[in-house]
């Protein structure tokens, strides 16, 4: 096994183009617990510590350029106003000392359906991209393309992810998870809601309830479309339960979960519907409290 | 009186105070300072030049044949001192706590999954791992004994060891049985007694002791042939029994030294790498350490019996007691560990603290392809309670009583008798704990208002604002055997020696009581102190070159080892005393060790304990004994069986979010007779510990077996409790005294664990409306959606 | 590989490393620091924790060639000078947080950090701060009692000065 430790950008896609198996390592809440366990050896590791960029974010107002390395204790700390869902769901992640370490570019590598940023980018619309990055060239993942099976994600063996670029919240986003402890505990399922007032649409992610992390689409749809035919996004007037029941059973139906040892398929897909209910509640009576203040 | 006599008595109080760090004072532990340097050598961290690390080769599969073994590829791998089988072993190929049937590394057949098969020494622990994956094993794979339904039907589904291998009293995969009746046992015309009749089934999923120090120790060779190993254990002695015939070595060559131990809770009672690590030594002449992996921990050693009980209860109108009918059945695993000695327990307490004049009882224990089972934390009676107490709450309910009421109508008190026939006479304050837990204050009710979400159920993962949640409150009350029961001798030994050091008087104390965290060494310095009067005392390291201390289990060490420390400190003083009395004619009667001199109570000071040692030290080894007691009845469960009874009664209270299943324990309360506290601040450190592990079985802790199978081995899937699911813990102690016991104490450790877990499940019960019949309680069983 | 970087204030050094090894393996098993301790090896346990450049962290996540040229403080620097027990650490001992001790380490350098950033933290954020700890022995009422002194001396010391 080889160790690698570019010092540059440059240098860390040229490792990677030499050494297409090696894997990056950036905090290692994950590539280590699979070192110790004799879970995976990889031909080489890839450290990209020494990159400072990558723990790097930038905003110009409407998205967030987050380098893939800003560790979930900085999101808590510094980015929960523009990118709200995602700091609730960094928030959740293993203890501190994990949250001071791990990253969302890490949860995007590992891709399992149980990271907890993937519900929260999914939840926060269809122009979040991964900024993916080899010596051939740059491109940004769209992230409903970029999740492509368990552990499996939309990056070619030689690229590296730099950032992931996320619209700020125009709109309140949560983030809720299921864990049977109430710390340190890996998703039995969880769910992430963002309402998009702006362009009138809403957004969901669903994680550890499918083989990848995934939207409710027909949920978002229906409710996009109660928003707008009801004029509630202008009135702010209360959804009423049938329309919160609703969505909560779309939630659910759009999840296909298993039987494991954290839980059965039918408590997650029970589980999934009262955590749609509530964050939809959550989200909506905050937009009224906003559009009510802003009256 | 002459103001000269008053003036001397006065003076006399002053030398008459006791050393505040003796007993009943909380003196800091003497490990302290080293462990919070981080100083503390625990047995992980032992390291020797040029050693070799020792790895394992663990079965896949729960049920199999070996058709062979090929370690060629293994020895191949540089950097590999030794692969050895089951063939490279010296002497006897079995051992076992109780029974020797578990082989030191599997002969032709796995029976559980993980069962050790072959060891690999190499320069390092990668090493060691690339080696083990080349070792080539063919299996025949079987299909594994896991159920009771198919345990008890082997002309089915097989034997988990061949009947004619049998050691003990086994038969057809049943390890071991213990019958009970007692009055009249349960007959048509004692049922026709009871007004009201409850019954209920209820199953207790597989705990994992989960210390936090994995099994680990330094093995190292020696001139002479033999081996010393530095390791982490409950009873050094009985590790040396056990390793010594497997090792061909007589008990004297193979010498055990207690390195630091971090946790234990039963889970090192058994042997783990001891063999394994001493094998490596010896066939390579070099220094072997072993230290598990996290997963390798959940294989490498025993856990809390999963139970299978069914309970019948019956009461009069008026609620006492009638009958309860209990058959208890003990997953006990491959092989037999303690299991004897757990059915023994749950036979024996399985109708708990009550007065019940017809019991029937039977509790068995089976040996199936399952990990195996033996000693944790409260074994026995831990299973037994969630049962009775669980019944307790619906025999509440089926006549209309406050729960708390009826368990104090029919609760046992000092005098009456156990349905083994066994006298209770000793204080068994049961009711009065019942009542001091619930008039204790209640915590404030949750401020649904403005709620801290990280106090709500699911805290930090965001799953309630306040929706959904409701409170429940509920009590418990448990009894659990101190030391070996059983007719088991199981003696402590102490040498106390007592010299001037440093122009002080100084005692050191040496027993081979492995420390695990419990703060027995503290008690014992305490105790030297009182019965010496010495301010410094030192603890030498446990070893065996002194007797054995028996195990740091049954919450039975500061009553055993303790008595043991006070038998030879008391030796000393006797010792010391004679000489003065010899040397200076002392003829008073009323001598005693006070402030590091000879004190009469009459005449004042003689001497300074200095002056009288001189440069000759005094020196006593004492073995300290229980008191005798026998064997149950094979049919009828009669026997004074027990040492000593011990109670605690809780009370928890719970903040169920009812829509999600999830479940915060906002405050669990403890009430608990100790006799006496010889360390009331390690007491009730004791306490909070075993009602945390207890809360851990209530809501999350199960090892996951599926088809023989481990589903969890690891800290991501097995879940202990975190401070954010531990709430505050009350506790209350009383010391009612117990004449038979040293200093009238009574054991601590394990009560809390025996009678917590059903308060908790009975809190939840209160909140959800769910009857809840298995542990831990899953999100799943209280939203319909298992 | 070679590793060196700085631990407790001073230089150390490791030759042979294994491109797999962790931090922790690496501090307990080559340079002489076992007080960080190796309860779960997969960041589930929190008593290997210690500061990376002043950050608390699983020294058992920490692939040992990441830490090349960085600083490093173990349980074993949070002493006071003279060989004194730290603030943190004698706390730990008055409260009777300690029991086994093995997770005592990793709690040790976790308190530190939380009353670095918080002198006076609540006690809900005390069990916060501290859940990625696991204790064992202690059900943590003892814990809690130990940071709440820790806490309060902390406090009367800055008043002093």
């Amino acid at each position: 096994m080889e160790f690698l430790r570019p010092a540059t950008w440059d240098e860390a896609l040229a490792a990677k183009a030499e050494h297409p198996t090696a894997l990056p390592i950036s905090g290692g809440t994950d590539v280590m617990v699979e070192m110790n366990f004799d879970v995976h050896r990889p031909s080489a590791i890839l450290d990209l510590n020494r990159i400072t960029e990558l723990a790097e974010w930038s905003g110009d107002g409407e998205t967030v350029r987050l380098g893939a390395a800003v560790p979930y204790a900085r999101i808590i700390e510094e980015l929960s106003g523009p990118l709200p869902g995602l700091a609730l769901a960094a928030h959740t992640v293993g203890s501190p000392q994990i949250r001071n370490r791990g990253s969302v570019g890490g949860n995007l590598g590992a891709a399992s359906p149980a990271g907890d940023s993937h519900p929260a980018l999914l939840a926060a619309g269809r122009d979040v991209f991964v900024e993916a990055e080899s010596v051939r060239g740059s491109r940004l993942i769209p992230i409903d393309e970029f999740y492509l099976g368990v552990k499996r994600n939309g990056l070619e063996p030689d690229e590296l992810i730099r950032a992931v670029r996320i619209p700020v919240a125009d709109g309140p986003q949560q983030f809720s998870k299921i864990g049977t402890r109430n710390a340190m505990v890996i998703a039995v399922c969880a769910f992430g809601f963002a309402l998009h007032p702006k362009d009138g649409t809403v957004g969901t992610g669903i994680g550890s309830a499918a083989p990848t992390p995934r939207r409710a689409v027909e949920a978002e749809e229906y409710l996009r479309g109660v928003l707008a035919e009801r004029g509630l996004w202008e009135s702010g007037e209360l959804l009423g339960p049938e329309v919160v029941r609703r969505f909560g059973e779309l939630v659910k139906a759009a999840a296909s979960p298993i039987d494991d040892v954290r839980g059965t398929a039918a408590y997650r897909r029970h589980a999934l519907a009262v955590m749609a209910r509530r964050t939809l509640t959550w989200c909506w009576n905050d937009y009224r409290k906003q559009i009510r203040s802003a009256a | 009186m002459t103001s000269r006599t008053i003036q001397g008595q006065k003076n006399l109080q002053k030398i008459n105070q006791a050393s505040k760090d003796g007993i009943g004072g909380s003196p800091l532990r003497p490990d302290g300072a080293l462990k919070v340097r981080g100083e503390f050598a625990y047995s992980s961290d032992m390291w020797h030049e040029d050693m070799l690390w020792g790895t394992a080769l663990r079965s896949p599969h729960p049920r199999a044949n070996i058709l062979g073994v090929d370690v060629s590829e293994a020895l191949k791998v540089p950097g590999v001192y030794a692969v050895l089988t089951h063939e490279d072993i010296p002497g006897e190929k079995y051992y076992g706590l109780e029974i020797a049937d578990q082989p030191a590394l599997a002969i032709d057949k796995v029976r559980y999954h993980g069962e050790a098969i072959a060891l690999v020494a190499a320069d390092h622990p990668e090493t060691a791992r690339r080696a083990v994956k080349k070792i080539k094993v063919e299996y025949e794979v079987l299909t594994p004994i896991t159920t009771e339904e198919q345990c008890l039907d082997p002309e089915t589904h097989g034997y988990v060891h061949e009947p004619h291998e049998y050691k003990s009293h086994a038969y057809g995969n049943v390890c071991h049985e213990q019958k009970l009746v007692s009055g009249l046992g349960v007959t048509d015309e004692v049922r026709a007694l009871a007004d009201v009749i409850v019954s209920g089934e209820y199953e207790v999923g597989m705990q994992d002791q989960a210390f936090l120090g994995p099994e680990s120790g330094l093995a190292v060779p020696a001139e002479d042939g033999g081996v010393d190993l530095y390791i982490a254990t409950q009873w050094l002695h009985v590790d040396r029994q056990q390793m010594a015939p497997v090792l061909d070595l007589p008990l004297e060559k193979v010498r055990l030294t207690l390195a630091g131990v971090g946790g234990a809770f039963g889970g090192r009672e058994d042997l783990s790498m001891q063999i394994h690590a001493c094998l490596l030594a010896l066939h390579t002449g070099k220094p072997v350490k072993i230290v598990y992996a996290r997963d390798e921990s959940f294989f490498g050693h025993v856990h809390r019996h999963p139970a299978r009980m069914r309970y019948e209860h019956g009461a009069t109108r008026d609620g006492k007691l009638v009958f309860a009918d209990c058959r208890i059945v003990l997953d006990g695993g491959a092989y037999a560990s303690a299991s004897p000695a757990v059915v023994g327990n749950a036979a024996s307490l399985g109708h708990g603290p009550y007065v019940i004049p017809n019991v029937r009882m039977h509790a068995i224990a089976l040996y199936s392809n399952n990990p195996s089972c033996g000693a944790m934390r409260g074994f026995g009676a831990v299973q037994a309670a969630f049962g009775y107490e669980s019944q307790m709450d619906r025999l509440a309910e089926a006549l209309g009583m406050d729960p708390v009421e009826l368990r104090q109508l029919n609760a046992v008190t000092q005098g009456d008798f156990m349905p083994t026939g066994q006298e209770i006479d000793a204080p068994a304050p049961v009711a009065e704990l019942l009542q001091r837990v619930k008039d204790m204050p209640l915590p404030p009710p949750l401020d649904l208002e403005h709620p801290d979400v990280r106090t709500l159920p699911g805290a930090l993962s965001n799953t309630s604002h306040g929706e959904g949640i409701v409170r429940g409150v509920g009590y418990s009350v448990g009894i659990k055997n101190v030391g070996f029961s059983e007719g088991f001798d199981d003696y402590s030994t102490a040498r106390v020696r007592l010299e001037v050091i440093g122009g002080e008087p100084v005692a050191m104390v040496h027993t081979a009581m492995a420390e695990v965290g419990q703060g027995g060494v503290t008690v014992h310095a305490q105790i030297a102190r009182t019965e010496l009067g010495v301010e410094q005392v030192t603890i030498h390291p446990a070893n065996t070159e002194v007797g054995s201390a028996g195990s740091t289990s049954a919450s039975r060490q500061t009553y055993m080892t303790g008595g043991a420390v006070k038998l030879a400190a008391e030796a000393v003083r006797h010792e010391l005393l004679e000489r003065g009395r010899h040397r200076y004619g002392w003829t008073q009667t009323d001598l005693s060790l006070v402030g590091g001199k000879v004190v009469s109570a009459s005449a004042g000071v003689l001497i300074s304990m200095v002056d009288l040692l001189g440069d000759d030290a005094v020196e006593q080894t004492r073995e300290h004994h229980h008191r005798p007691t026998v064997p149950f009845d094979k049919e009828t469960g009669q026997g004074f069986g027990h040492v000593q009874y011990t109670f605690c009664a809780n009370r928890a209270v719970v903040d169920v979010d009812v829509e999600l299943g999830l479940v915060k324990v906002v405050e669990l309360t403890a009430v608990q007779d100790v006799g006496k506290a010889l360390n009331p601040l390690s007491v009730v450190g004791q306490i909070q510990g075993g009602c945390t592990q207890a809360l851990g079985l209530a809501v999350m802790e199960e090892i996951v077996v599926k088809d023989g199978k481990v589903r969890n081995a690891s800290f991501t899937d097995y879940l202990i409790p975190t401070i954010l699911d531990t709430p505050p813990i009350p506790v209350q102690i009383l010391e009612l005294p117990d004449p038979n016991a040293p200093y009238g104490l009574r054991g601590v450790g394990e009560a809390p664990t025996v009678s917590a877990t059903p308060s908790i499940v009975a809190a939840i019960r209160q909140a959800t409306g769910k009857a809840l019949t298995r542990i831990p309680v899953r999100p799943e069983h209280l939203t319909d959606t298992l | 590989m070679r590793v060196t970087f700085s631990a407790n204030g001073k230089p150390v050094e490791a030759d042979d490393v294994w491109e797999g090894e962790s931090l922790l393996y690496v501090l307990r098993e080559r340079v002489g620091l076992p007080g960080s301790k190796n309860a779960c090896e997969q960041g589930e346990c929190g008593s290997c924790t210690v500061y990376l450049d002043g950050v608390p962290v699983c020294s058992c996540l920490v692939a040992a060639g990441q830490v090349q040229g960085r600083e490093v403080r173990t349980v074993e620097g949070l002493g006071g000078e003279d060989g004194e027990l730290g603030l943190v650490q004698q706390a730990f001992v008055d409260a009777g947080a300690v029991q086994c001790g093995f997770c005592t380490p990793g709690l040790l350098v976790q308190t530190d950090a939380l009353l670095a950033s918080d002198p006076q933290p609540s006690d809900t954020d005390i069990r916060e701060a501290l859940s990625g700890n696991l204790c064992r022995c202690t059900g943590y009422e003892k814990i809690m009692d130990a940071v709440r002194l820790a806490s309060a001396r902390t406090c009367s010391a800055e008043v002093r000065k």
